[in-house]
């Protein structure tokens, strides 16, 4: 559990941020630029003094300015990847890789560097000095670099921002994979959506310097502070759901998400692989009697739990509880009157399994060896 | 070499060269904390402190033997104490010339290892810091290595303008013959005396080409360890 209370002042801005979060999981912090998230990664490491509050993570207080606290960053175990990687220019990769581990001596080592270096698809580069080295392949040297620390959590600041697309594409992986085999608790800064999707078990919402909400990013993905910080046309529901049944042949896949099951177009991710979805609102029609002769995949038999009018992206949400699982529709305030829709409506969800191709992503390949996990 | 100049000429070259290394080993580890102190550390009179590192620039050289001569001499107020007690006289030595000239090229050095403490990156302290890198190991591991084009042009630079180092070293240690006649107070001496001139002459070469080969040994210096840091 991570738990953070802080406040700070810097001229006219003012951050508040309260809020817990589980761990082991990957909690994104997301907002807009200037809403202050960089700001709190830095108190959480100790590199910049709150006015006042406290940090605590899995019961360890590292700051407590009622008590004086103050533990400063090179005893927090707390490593950091920033968002221009920081690698020492006089060092080799090597050097840098093992600048932390030398340090870290005391502490019980839970990484070796042929891990990271082998689960960072570092070995090439051993040798070179960061200079030779493109955008992507410094933020991995940077992300071995503070894991050899061995930490006890990750602070990642955009560690993405810095980079095209195509490097994003070869650094998010390995992202991924120390998601899913080091279970080392993350604190993943962003405002890019889709790395919130592909990375984070939970999500704080922040903006201009206040936490609108804080939860697991399924929960939060319904919630309408969210939409306040998202462009219109990527609100939509995130679903977490298990791969049960693959047909190659038609190139879709079942998901089983709670008690229902979603066709999804799935390529390439195999039975029992844990999968994330993001149904976008604005894909999904909405019928008040079952409909035949539709080449719509996913017909959904729910009751309309919400109905709310969206300020920021037009028309209506609707909130259909799905037999568990709550999806989003966008439609307009004419079709709501057509259908006279209102809380209590029986309603089916109609989601072409298409509509998730791009819009899905694997969770956790595997389960991590619960050696592996930071004390 | 040995064919164009006489014992003169090399005695006061070895002189030079042995003044200037002692006077660059001597006030080396001083410069580096003075940059620290001026750029990184605040304090009250750190303006005035930052007035004084730089007034033997602006002084004249003989001015600062003669406080030398004053603070130091063997009836200063330093050097009588340093004089009955261990014995140690500066003023008229090779160890004074030494330390004159430390302090004619001082600020030289300061300002070279100052600019570049000033263009270390702080952020790179901030991630030794949270690799578990304490204040003095952050120092020696990082901002001490990035550091080193400063440090090694200033310390060119300074032994360069040491051997050339005139109205401080006469005035605080004399002139004399193989001990404290330097290159240029060699130079002096030659051309004050009549038959001198050939002598003054090759003297000056002398002075020319060693002054150039140091201002170029420490451009190259500085450009090799600046590719080794990658910039």
């Amino acid at each position: 559990m991570l738990r953070i209370c802080l406040k700070k002042r810097r001229g006219e801005f003012t951050l508040a941020a309260d809020f817990c979060a589980p761990t082991p999981g990957v909690i994104a912090l997301f907002g807009r630029s200037g809403s202050g998230k960089s700001t709190l990664i830095d108190m959480i490491a100790g590199l910049l003094p709150p006015d006042e509050g406290e940090v605590q993570l899995a019961g360890t207080v590292l700051t407590d300015t009622r008590r004086g606290i103050a533990v400063p960053p090179e005893q927090r175990r707390i490593g950091y990847v920033f968002q221009d990687a920081r690698l020492f220019p006089h060092l080799s990769v090597v050097g840098n890789l093992r600048y932390g581990e030398k340090r870290a001596r005391d502490r019980p080592h839970y990484v070796r560097f042929e891990e990271v270096v082998q689960l960072l698809g570092l070995g090439t580069l051993l040798a070179r000095r960061p200079h030779e080295l493109s955008g992507g392949e410094r933020q991995r040297v940077a992300l071995g670099r503070a894991l050899l620390c061995q930490p006890q959590l990750l602070l990642l600041d955009e560690p993405l921002a810095s980079l095209d697309v195509a490097r994003r594409e070869e650094v998010l992986p390995y992202l991924e994979t120390l998601r899913d085999w080091l279970s080392v608790p993350m604190v993943y800064v962003s405002h890019q959506f889709e790395e919130v999707l592909r990375l984070a078990t939970s999500l704080v919402l922040l903006e201009r310097g206040a936490v609108l909400g804080a939860g697991p990013v399924g929960e939060m993905s319904l919630r309408p502070e969210l939409r306040s910080v998202l462009a219109p046309e990527l609100v939509g529901a995130v679903l977490d759901g298990l791969v049960t049944a693959v047909d190659a042949a038609s190139g879709t896949a079942e998901l089983s998400v709670g008690s229902g099951k979603l066709q999804v177009s799935l390529l390439g991710a195999p039975l029992g692989t844990r999968v994330r979805v993001q149904l976008l609102a604005r894909d999904i029609i909405l019928a008040t009697q079952p409909i035949q002769g539709l080449s719509v995949r996913n017909a959904l038999l729910g009751t309309v739990t919400e109905l709310s009018a969206d300020e920021c992206g037009g028309g209506v949400l609707v909130k259909v509880d799905v037999g568990g699982p709550l999806v989003l529709a966008r439609i307009t305030e004419g079709a709501r009157q057509a259908l006279r829709l209102a809380p209590g409506d029986a309603v089916w969800a109609l989601v072409k399994a298409v509509s998730t191709r791009g819009h899905a992503f694997r969770l956790f390949r595997s389960p991590a060896p619960p050696s592996r996990s930071p004390s | 070499m040995m064919g164009l100049f006489g014992n003169a000429e090399l005695d006061a070259l070895r002189l030079s060269l042995a003044v200037a290394t002692r006077s660059v080993a001597f006030s080396l580890p001083l410069a580096v904390l003075t940059a620290w102190l001026l750029t990184r550390a605040r304090f009250p009179g750190r303006t005035l402190f930052d007035a004084f590192v730089h007034l033997p620039l602006v002084l004249p050289p003989v001015a600062v033997g003669y406080a030398l001569l004053l603070l130091l001499g063997t009836h200063g107020l330093l050097g009588g104490w340093l004089h009955t007690h261990f014995g140690i006289q500066l003023a008229f030595t090779t160890a004074g010339a030494a330390l004159a000239t430390a302090v004619m090229t001082f600020p030289l050095m300061v300002r070279a290892i100052r600019l570049s403490l000033e263009n270390v990156d702080r952020g790179l302290e901030a991630a030794a810091r949270t690799l578990g890198a304490r204040p003095l190991d952050r120092f020696l591991s990082i901002t001490l290595p990035l550091m080193l084009p400063g440090i090694l042009a200033g310390a060119v630079t300074a032994f360069a303008a040491g051997l050339g180092e005139f109205g401080a070293v006469i005035t605080f240690a004399a002139n004399i013959p193989g001990v404290t006649r330097t290159l240029p107070l060699a130079l002096y001496t030659a051309m004050q005396s009549p038959e001198g001139d050939a002598l003054a002459l090759r003297l000056a070469i002398l002075s020319f080409t060693l002054g150039l080969a140091g201002l170029l040994a420490a451009e190259l210096l500085v450009r090799r360890v600046r590719r080794l840091l990658g910039r």
